[in-house]
């Protein structure tokens, strides 16, 4: 990190070498089929955790790396940041409210 | 913060390419403009997505077992297969960005032709897909009929769900075909140049995100209750 962060700013553009894209292509291949293989494996309700664990780490190597946020500004970062924290606001406070308001007995459920 | 470094190169060094617009200082300046453009109408698509993905959240929790025997309907090695065609495509497209940078003209064209060719087998396994729940009523509605399902009314939501995200997801695919196709034409008449290849990068940029999305997908559509099953 400290190292691409010294050429940040610097005239030229970054060229990503082609072996990243060899590497990253490999590991979401891998873990697609994990992911498959692992959903037919009984482990009750952490079926779901890890499906989703996996699919964010796939996300994660394709943002950082197909699309050179890893290699961007720090504007770009902070934007694709936002972004998401945008994203987890919409779920996790949305979620709350459907799920604990059977706690209470509010009407309207 | 880059303002000072910028201030003290002479003017003629502004315009040390053709390829950098008037209005921009330095081609680095340019394309970091485009960059952060791009991702900001994409942060409106993870928030247009997001509305659809929240909603399967809440539906799911709601009636998870309506969830887990509707999914079941789904083919999970189809499934899979398509999303490594989907990952296939986005490696392709990234190479066609990477010869793109180094102005390598004909492999810039052929990985962008590549990568049509790969999202159109993703568009043709998906048109399969739906035609199989079409014939076996799967689709909400009039005639859908859930064999074995747990909570028919329930499953409808998530067939309803299923075609709505897929859907969304494959017409921004369509969407990208039509853009590839410009660039392709444009990469053949030499448009693009180390110096300047602004739309293959915005548009790779818009692709993987359309992969991100799949990644999504996949996980929440085709993986509830697979244990009774395998993989082959």
């Amino acid at each position: 990190m400290a190292d691409h962060s010294a050429h940040a700013g610097h005239g030229e553009h970054h060229i990503v070498p082609k072996r990243v894209y060899f590497l990253v292509f490999t590991a979401l291949i891998v873990l697609t089929w994990v992911t498959a293989w692992v959903s037919t494996v009984e482990l009750g309700a952490l079926n779901t955790v890890v499906a989703l664990s996996i699919a964010i780490v796939k996300a994660s190597l394709v943002i950082l790396f197909f699309m050179h946020v890893f290699y961007g500004t720090r504007l770009t970062k902070l934007i694709v940041g936002a972004g998401l924290f945008w994203l987890i606001l919409l779920l996790f406070i949305a979620m709350f409210d459907y799920w604990t308001r059977t706690w209470v007995g509010v009407p309207g459920r | 913060m880059d303002s000072t470094v910028e201030t003290v190169i002479p003017a003629e060094a502004h315009h040390d390419s053709s390829a950098v617009r008037h209005h921009f200082s330095t081609a680095e300046q340019q394309k970091d403009s485009a960059t952060i453009g791009m991702w900001t109408f994409l942060v409106t698509e993870i928030m247009f997505f997001g509305g659809l993905f929240l909603a399967y959240f809440v539906y799911r929790q709601a009636y998870p077992a309506a969830f887990a025997s509707a999914s079941s309907k789904t083919n999970l090695a189809i499934g899979a297969f398509n999303t490594t065609v989907l990952i296939c495509s986005s490696l392709t497209m990234a190479l066609g960005v990477y010869f793109a940078s180094i102005g390598k003209k004909k492999l810039l064209i052929l990985f962008l032709v590549l990568t049509l060719l790969a999202g159109g087998a993703f568009l043709g396994v998906k048109a399969f897909e739906y035609h199989d729940k079409w014939v076996h009523h799967e689709v909400p509605g009039a005639h859908f009929d859930c064999e074995g399902c747990a909570d028919p009314g329930h499953a409808s939501l998530f067939f309803a769900l299923y075609f709505g995200m897929t859907g969304l997801h494959a017409s921004h695919m369509i969407v990208g075909f039509v853009i590839l196709v410009i660039l392709i034409f444009q990469a053949s008449k030499g448009r693009y140049t180390p110096e300047w290849y602004t739309p293959v990068e915005m548009f790779g940029l818009y692709w993987h995100f359309v992969d991100i999305v799949w990644i999504f997908l996949f996980p929440l559509l085709y993986l509830i209750d697979r244990t009774k099953e395998r993989l082959f």
